[in-house]
């Protein structure tokens, strides 16, 4: 009988597989990436550096761009002029467009069909594939971990050392691997998996960390689900959230434009396969929930641990998140009158999320003096979302339709709530000023996020749900 | 590439805050710039201005102060949230040099070391005492990894990554030191496994 190999974590099996140079101690290890995403805000500086010293651009065949942060969801007025909320946002966009021509670099410009949130789109396209390296001068990079791909989000210097040699320099982070057992109540989603495992481990509790997402409830969790996990490690301070590949996650890639086609899809389907963690590979540290208690959460503080069921009253928590939220300790989470409700972002703006939320809209009005937003991750999700009527629904239970783009989340396209508004957000922060100054965010999955749109307060959206077809 | 570090003596400002993302650190709505520079002016920008734009009064960022406290102290998970570099930058132009918390966010923590902003994490105890007597000076040791009071009334220690120390002490550049790898990056393309 051979030895049996030591024994490894998915996450070391992506990681040896793209190490060029070995980690010493000296040194952090010098790691190939596959795909770097890149978007306007993170980049331009990144740019400049290669300018000013004269680089080329290594892999522009392994670049893709989007415009996704600072760009308008309201169309082009009768002169075709995007309503962009600044000059500078703009000129920022201009300068990607630029940035990418002089370089060779593919952009999904304002104009193309494939154009999206930069999250949102990599999977779409299938440019997102197990057993990659995937960077992004972004947080949420950790959504691509869904597919069993290594992703993280990098600031903008390493934008730069990826342009120039494709590659970063890396220590090798501690792992977690937190198991869902049991399966999840009617009604319950990922988003509400994701809170309740913020809440559980705190905002830092997995920090610098790389969380393996592992258990029943993931294995029956969509490809959408799963990114939506994946994207909120960051909110627990984890560089990277990863779950192993399988036939859903196949069956999400297989004729995408970006993978592989044929036999080509078959070949890479076995290799696929293997990334796994192998039976008795050692975790630094291991967290269980059982995924049956989950309930659906929200969030009530100013940070994305600060969660609790939504059928609740609100938590004690610090004097400072009391004073900017004003919800009082031991009042039901149902007496807080809600002002805005957005549905989108890199976490939950995918067509599974639309339609969550468009079963709660159908036959249903908006509360009067509530604004709901919906703002779909991609224009092919518009596209598809309008094939399906869900657009019709919106507006018939009168929320706004919107154009793809991060929007609300990050505010800084003029998509924004006024001070003192409490905004219920399926997106993924909640921290003071995030939706606009002295805005109150609420962080919850689409169907919450829409039922509180309906009820004008927060409410659990499940006799909603009970009520729809 | 920024200026070696290597000792800095100055005072503290203190916000035992936990959970100080970058959002506070700088606002997403000053993001739109395409350069790195200028941006000390939408540091902190909310806790230093009202929506009208008056200045607020008792904030823990006085103008007179800024020569002279170029240590940031704040409460635990310090800098989490986005990934945006523009925190850092807006930070050191605000000419701080130093932060530090009992634990720093991850990314903010990797783009502070490559700007010459030098993130110290060190033991509650110490921390404790910072956060309780704002303002006094302190000597941070790159080189010896100690931070230390005149008074003799502190005296820690801390971690730095070797590489980033190296860079900061030595004024290494890590562009540099991947750009030297040419080879062995054009080997492992060579052997690297793609499927389309």
């Amino acid at each position: 009988m051979p030895l049996n190999p030591i024994p490894k974590t998915l996450f070391q099996k992506l990681w040896d597989r793209h190490v060029v140079v070995p980690e010493t101690a000296e040194s952090p290890a010098v790691l190939f990436i596959d795909l770097h995403l890149i978007h306007e805000v993170t980049s331009p500086q990144a740019f400049t550096v290669m300018e000013e010293r004269g680089l080329k651009v290594r892999r522009p065949d392994l670049t893709f761009g989007t415009l996704d942060h600072s760009t308008p969801t309201l169309p082009a007025d009768e002169t075709g002029a995007l309503p962009y909320a600044t000059a500078d946002a703009a000129r920022q966009v201009e300068q990607l467009i630029a940035n990418c021509a002089t370089h060779g670099i593919t952009l999904f410009g304002m104009d193309d069909p494939r154009r999206g949130i930069v999250h949102v789109i990599g999977p779409e396209l299938g440019l997102t594939q197990p057993g990659k390296t995937i960077v992004c001068g972004d947080s949420h990079t950790s959504t691509h971990g869904a597919f069993g791909a290594l992703a993280f989000g990098i600031g903008t210097t390493e934008v730069g050392h990826v342009l120039a040699t494709q590659c970063v320099l890396q220590r090798r982070p501690k792992s977690i691997r937190v198991t869902f057992d049991g399966a999840l109540q009617k009604g319950v989603t990922a988003k509400d998996m994701a809170l309740a495992m913020i809440a559980k481990i705190g905002a830092d509790g997995g920090q610098g960390c790389a969380i393996e997402f592992a258990g029943e409830a993931i294995r029956t969790l969509s490809m959408e689900g799963r990114m939506t996990l994946c994207n909120m490690s960051i909110e627990a301070g984890a560089r990277v959230g990863i779950i192993a590949p399988d036939e859903t996650t196949l069956t999400f890639l297989r004729g995408r434009e970006f993978a592989p086609k044929g036999n080509a899809f078959d070949a890479a389907s076995e290799d696929w396969l293997s990334l796994k963690t192998d039976d008795g590979a050692r975790f630094d540290q291991e967290v269980f929930i059982d995924a049956s208690d989950i309930r659906p959460m929200i969030t009530f503080g100013v940070s994305p641990d600060a969660a609790a069921p939504v059928d609740g009253t609100t938590p004690d928590m610090t004097a400072e998140a009391e004073a900017y939220m004003k919800f009082k300790p031991g009042r039901a989470f149902a007496e807080e009158t809600v002002d805005k409700v957005f549905i989108g972002s890199c976490t939950n703006s995918r067509l599974s999320d639309l339609r969550a939320a468009a079963d709660i809209f159908r036959g249903r009005r908006v509360k009067s003096g509530v604004t709901a937003l919906i703002v779909p991750g991609s224009e092919a999700i518009r596209r598809a979302a309008e094939a399906e009527g869900l657009h019709e629904v919106f507006l018939a239970a009168g929320a706004q339709w919107r154009l793809p783009g991060c929007s609300m989340c990050i505010a800084m396209n003029g998509d924004k709530g006024d001070p003192g508004e409490l905004v219920v957000s399926t997106s993924n922060r909640n921290f003071i000023g995030r939706q606009g100054a002295g805005v109150r965010t609420v962080l919850a999955s689409p169907a919450t996020a829409a039922a509180a749109a309906i009820a004008g307060h927060i409410i659990d959206p499940r006799p909603m749900l009970e009520g729809s077809s | 590439m920024p200026e070696p570090i290597n000792v800095i003596t100055s005072r503290t400002i203190t916000l035992p805050q936990e959970n100080i993302d970058t959002d506070q650190i700088i606002p997403a709505r000053f993001l739109t710039t395409t350069t790195r520079s200028g941006l000390g002016a939408a540091a902190f920008h909310d806790w230093r201005y009202q929506e009208n734009g008056e200045a607020i009064s008792n904030t823990p960022f006085r103008e007179e102060d800024r020569a002279s406290h170029k240590i940031l102290v704040a409460g635990a998970n310090f800098g989490c949230g986005s990934s945006r570099e523009h925190a850092p930058w807006a930070l050191l132009d605000f000419e701080f040099k130093v932060v530090i918390s009992t634990k720093i966010a991850d990314i903010f923590k990797g783009n502070a070391l490559k700007n010459g902003l030098l993130p110290v994490e060190i033991d509650p105890d110490t921390h404790r005492y910072l956060i309780e007597n704002p303002g006094m000076e302190l000597i941070v040791d790159l080189a010896n990894l100690s931070v230390s009071s005149p008074n003799g009334g502190v005296n820690a220690n801390f971690v730095v990554e070797p590489f980033s120390r190296r860079c900061l002490l030595d004024g290494v550049d890590p562009m540099g030191h991947l750009l030297n790898q040419d080879a062995k990056i054009a080997a492992y393309e060579a052997r690297r496994v793609t499927y389309s």
